[in-house]
């Protein structure tokens, strides 16, 4: 089966984000005035596997070893069957 | 006694720390591919700074799970010295040769400039040619040298004294105007818990020839040939 994976990584919380802090106060000379910004990055990984539980286990597997660093990031995994 | 500098897709400082091993010290020293799965001829290992892989995904991070890694590893149990500078810096984090990680800086932006450390232990391989305390001019080139640990680590770092320079005044002083990337407790270099493993945002082979504004970095080499001579 085919399934498609969205991987977002995100910066733990309490962490600096100095790139959501900068789009804040460009936000704010816009006129928007914001509680916070935070920045994310998302991956969208196409795979192959047995059933949606194998699927899982794998994307879960990259995010571990490589692509999130569990010092800095949480990382949150959506998962569909393409077609 | 043999170096190696290893070389990834993207690095752009292997050329000026062997230059300074050969030409200044006159230490054998030879540029190593990052395919490369045996690296048990060297007595040490340097990880030069640079882009490699563009920074792509985080800075080291692809680096750091390439064939040359896991002997870089098996050396550096072996207690030979191995210092990761800036970008090899973010590798020996993303490898988990180091504590921590390198973030970016909090004010995002790319920081070339001179900057002032405090040597804070002479017991490793790498600072025997300082004196605890002294303060010494390294520039710094980099946007991701935010150094974070989490608050565990972090006392640990400092109760083991792992803890190598950190960013002062010219007077000594950890301040926050010091900092020039927000780094946790204005730390600018670690060693590992065995101490042989050296990571550090600076760049020491930048200066280590009187021409180029000053000689402090070079100790840090030298440091680490005499440890090797010894050993």
């Amino acid at each position: 089966m085919q399934y498609q994976a969205d991987v977002t990584i995100e910066l733990k919380s309490g962490m600096l984000d100095p790139e959501g802090t900068t789009i804040k106060r460009a936000l704010e000379h816009l006129g928007y005035k914001t509680d916070s910004v935070k920045t994310a990055k998302k991956y969208t990984i196409d795979l192959q596997a047995e059933n949606i539980h194998d699927a899982r286990e794998i994307v879960e597997q990259m995010c571990q070893k490589l692509i999130a660093n569990p010092i800095i990031h949480n990382y949150a995994i959506s998962l569909r069957e393409l077609q | 006694m043999s170096i190696g500098i290893v070389q990834f897709g993207g690095s752009n400082c292997d050329l000026d720390v062997l230059h300074v091993l050969k030409d200044v010290l006159g230490v054998d020293a030879e540029l190593v591919w990052y395919k490369e799965e045996d690296l048990s001829r060297f007595d040490g290992i340097v990880v030069p700074g640079g882009f490699s892989y563009g920074d792509y995904l985080r800075a080291g991070a692809i680096a750091a799970r390439t064939p040359v890694m896991s002997s870089i590893k098996t050396l550096a149990e072996a207690g030979k010295p191995v210092i990761g500078i800036c970008n090899g810096f973010q590798i020996l984090t993303e490898s988990g040769l180091l504590d921590g990680a390198l973030t970016t800086n909090n004010y995002p932006k790319f920081k070339c400039e001179s900057t002032l450390l405090r040597v804070e232990t002479t017991d490793t391989p790498f600072t025997s040619k300082f004196k605890k305390g002294e303060v010494v001019s390294i520039p710094i080139a980099h946007m991701e040298g935010n150094f974070y640990a989490d608050e565990e680590t972090l006392s640990r770092l400092e109760d083991n004294g792992q803890v190598a320079f950190r960013y002062v005044d010219k007077e000594g002083k950890v301040t926050d105007e010091a900092n020039p990337n927000g780094s946790q407790e204005n730390i600018a270099g670690i060693v590992s818990a065995k101490k042989n493993v050296l990571g550090m945002m600076p760049h020491p082979e930048r200066a280590s020839e009187e021409i180029l504004g000053s000689k402090d970095g070079i100790r840090i080499f030298e440091s680490m040939v005499e440890f090797i001579s010894k050993n």
